[in-house]
């Protein structure tokens, strides 16, 4: 996955690149905003990682830019501002995602792959499945290995959004932000106990399960094995 | 000198001076008419009684001649007071009368003139000799006789003119004294500013505690004084808030940074990788705990500060609630407790649903906690808990035009003496200064509720808390929709 890294603090840029290639990925540095867009418009780039507040031109002007001129390329925003209407202005300027400083780098890694392997709008997936568990987005219905499984709405969601980026990390925050639509986090991790009960109707009684905890950072549904 | 100058260029002087000035005019004005009138009066009295005399005297002419007329004139001369009189004949020869000669100015035409004359011959009473101030007429009698009747009015116009004396004296003593009681009156009312100004220099000085003093009058001064010492009040509490912050924020940041630097220091004192990667990950867990801390504090800040008007819609609160406790009601079975939501739909408010659904959560946390603890069971020997109903209660209701969102629990509750202490920023409870959380979830509830035009209070849920949200109910029955 190639990165554009658009981020004025030298330090952080460094370690996002750094980071981003121990796992796999390929990240350029700008350090401006000027030089951001100009990179931005050369294309090839899975994602752009756009911090709010740069030298010349802003974060979020780099992105009304971007849109206007028709690129779709995914934008994750970092920004120190983040109050509810800063995120507002964030996502309304064309942001795919907002990540608030400090932001742990897990967090950043599992938000751009999730960005980056977005379904396009028109591609719209009606049936997800992992290994012998399918969601029927229409129908509403979950099997595995062809049994019925019952679900409450919100758990429909949960396992909705955890298959649509299955094989990737799913953060809390992730899920608090889409399954609930919560910009908060709670004081206690309520996220891990909703996971614990629907692992327990999905997993519960197979052999090999697909819901895995990945310390550290969150989630993840996938086949095969640990 | 520059008080004097001070003084004297002070308003209250100044408007003194200027309302003294024109009431004096106004006084001149009404006492020079009066007394133009007064005298034109008088003298016009007099030429009436003396047009009456020279119609007598030329009745006595005309009845019994001009000897009669000589013998009458001498009569009336004689007596004291009288007026001045004198007939001459054709050849302008003194017949009769007490005036020497027939004054100047005085025409023949019977019309009734004022005239000076010596006044030797005056009559008593006068102010001795010296130029004498008569009204008088002249008219000729048949027979080429001349006549002169006159009053002396010396007397008039001596009084006139010490009315005159007496009335530059008054107004000179009003002057004076208005003067006097502009300055008195300025002087008084410079002190009392004075005393404001002197106040506000020892505050700027850096003495808070300087209040600017009353009189007692309750007069506009006094009122000015009072919501300036109430301004100050307010500044001192406020200040007072704001070191008591700062010390709790030192307290509450200070000491998670300190966890922080010892772990990371053990950590670098481990010998083998596996002491290496402990102490880090416990060090991001704390990083973790300080950055939820100082977006609570930055978040709370951003809400007195009033920013996030423009995000508020029109929401049905029975629905934020149903989430949150749809959120919350895993964790809570867990933890045993049952969560009982009473929210009938169809109450809605214009509202932030991120914030007060925030404010709702850190509620049922809190519940969830606390009650969590009490029911732990008690060391050996301690009494059970005393609290049958493990359950915690979230209701929405009606209160006027106001909903209110209760959120109750059965935990140990909050002291009433403690409550109002326990909604202000990073108090933590004593009692409870030994559990985690950085004590920020109530007073962001609190600010939640002042931002919506809310308040937030704490009641006795006999056993446990019962913490209220209350926030207006406007446009209340709205149809769905936003």
């Amino acid at each position: 996955m190639r990165v554009l890294v658009v981020e004025d603090d030298r330090e952080t840029a460094l370690f996002l690149q750094r980071s981003l290639k121990e796992n796999g990925h390929v990240a350029e540095i700008a350090g401006d905003g000027e030089l951001g867009l100009a990179l931005a418009r050369e294309g090839g780039w899975d994602v752009l990682i756009v911090d709010r507040m740069l030298p010349r031109l802003d974060g979020l002007t780099l992105i009304e830019t971007l849109r206007r001129e028709g690129a779709r390329t995914p934008v994750l925003i970092l920004s120190a501002l983040g109050a509810v209407d800063d995120r507002v202005k964030g996502l309304r300027a064309g942001g795919d995602d907002y990540l608030t400083k400090p932001y742990a780098y897990t967090e950043l890694l599992a938000r751009i792959e999730a960005l980056a392997r977005r379904p396009a709008p028109e591609e719209q997936v009606t049936r997800y499945t992992v290994g012998d568990l399918t969601l029927d987005r229409l129908s509403h219905k979950v099997t595995r290995a062809g049994q019925p499984i019952v679900l409450q709405p919100r758990e429909f969601r949960l396992l909705e959004y955890l298959m649509r980026n299955a094989g990737q990390v799913v953060t809390r925050t992730m899920l608090l932000q889409n399954v609930w639509d919560y910009n908060f986090d709670p004081q206690t991790n309520v996220i891990d106990v909703h996971i614990s009960r629907l692992r327990s109707k999905i997993d519960k009684g197979f052999a090999r399960p697909l819901l895995h905890t990945v310390r550290g950072s969150g989630y993840m549904i996938r086949d095969g094995a640990d | 000198m520059t008080v004097l100058t001070r003084l004297l260029g002070s308003s209250p002087f100044r408007l003194t001076i200027a309302y003294m000035g024109a009431f004096v005019a106004a006084a001149a004005l009404i006492v020079l008419y009066v007394a133009w009138q007064a005298n034109a009066l008088l003298t016009s009295k007099a030429v009436e009684a003396l047009t009456a005399e020279v119609a007598s005297l030329r009745g006595e002419f005309e009845a019994r001649g001009a000897p009669r007329l000589v013998a009458a004139i001498e009569d009336r001369v004689k007596v004291p007071g009288a007026g001045l009189y004198l007939l001459r004949d054709a050849a302008g020869q003194r017949l009769a009368g007490n005036l020497p000669d027939v004054p100047l100015g005085l025409a023949a035409d019977g019309q009734g003139h004022v005239f000076s004359y010596a006044g030797t011959t005056g009559p008593p009473g006068g102010n001795g000799p010296g130029e004498r101030l008569a009204v008088g007429l002249a008219l000729p009698v048949a027979g080429g006789l001349n006549l002169v009747v006159a009053r002396d009015i010396e007397d008039q116009r001596q009084l006139a003119a010490s009315i005159g004396r007496m009335a530059l004296l008054g107004f000179g003593l009003l002057c004076a004294l208005g003067v006097g009681a502009g300055i008195l009156i300025s002087r008084s009312t410079m002190a009392r500013i004075e005393a404001v100004t002197e106040t506000s220099r020892r505050i700027m000085a850096g003495d808070l505690s300087r209040r600017v003093p009353l009189t007692g009058t309750g007069d506009e001064l006094d009122r000015l004084s009072e919501s300036l010492n109430a301004m100050l009040a307010r500044i001192e509490e406020l200040l007072a808030a704001l070191r008591e912050v700062s010390d709790n924020i030192a307290h509450d940041l200070k000491t998670p940074l300190n966890r922080l630097r010892n772990r990371a220091e053990a950590a670098l004192r481990g010998s083998d990788a596996a002491t290496h990667r402990d102490g880090l990950a416990r060090v991001i867990e704390e990083a973790d705990e300080l950055i939820k801390t100082f977006n609570a504090l930055l978040l709370i800040a951003r809400l007195e500060g009033g920013a996030l008007a423009e995000s508020m819609t029109p929401v049905d609160l029975a629905d934020v609630i149903g989430d949150v406790a749809e959120l919350y009601e895993p964790v809570s079975e867990d933890a045993g407790l049952g969560l009982a939501v009473s929210a009938a739909p169809g109450m809605r408010a214009v509202i932030n649903r991120e914030l007060v659904s925030q404010a709702v959560a850190n509620l049922v946390d809190n519940a969830i906690k606390y009650s969590a603890r009490i029911g732990v069971p008690a060391a050996a020997g301690a009494a059970p808990a005393p609290f049958p109903h493990r359950e915690i209660g979230i209701a929405l209701r009606r209160a006027g035009d106001r909903i209110e969102v209760a959120v109750a629990d059965r935990g140990p509750g909050i002291a009433s003496e403690d409550r109002e202490r326990a909604l202000q920023r990073f108090v933590r409870l004593e009692k409870s200064r030994s559990r985690p959380g950085a004590g920020l979830g109530l007073s962001l509830v609190a600010a939640v509720a002042r931002m919506h035009g809310g308040s937030v209070r704490l009641e006795d849920n006999a056993p446990g808390l019962r913490v209220v949200l209350s926030i207006p109910a406007r446009r209340a029955g709205t149809p769905d929709g936003m």
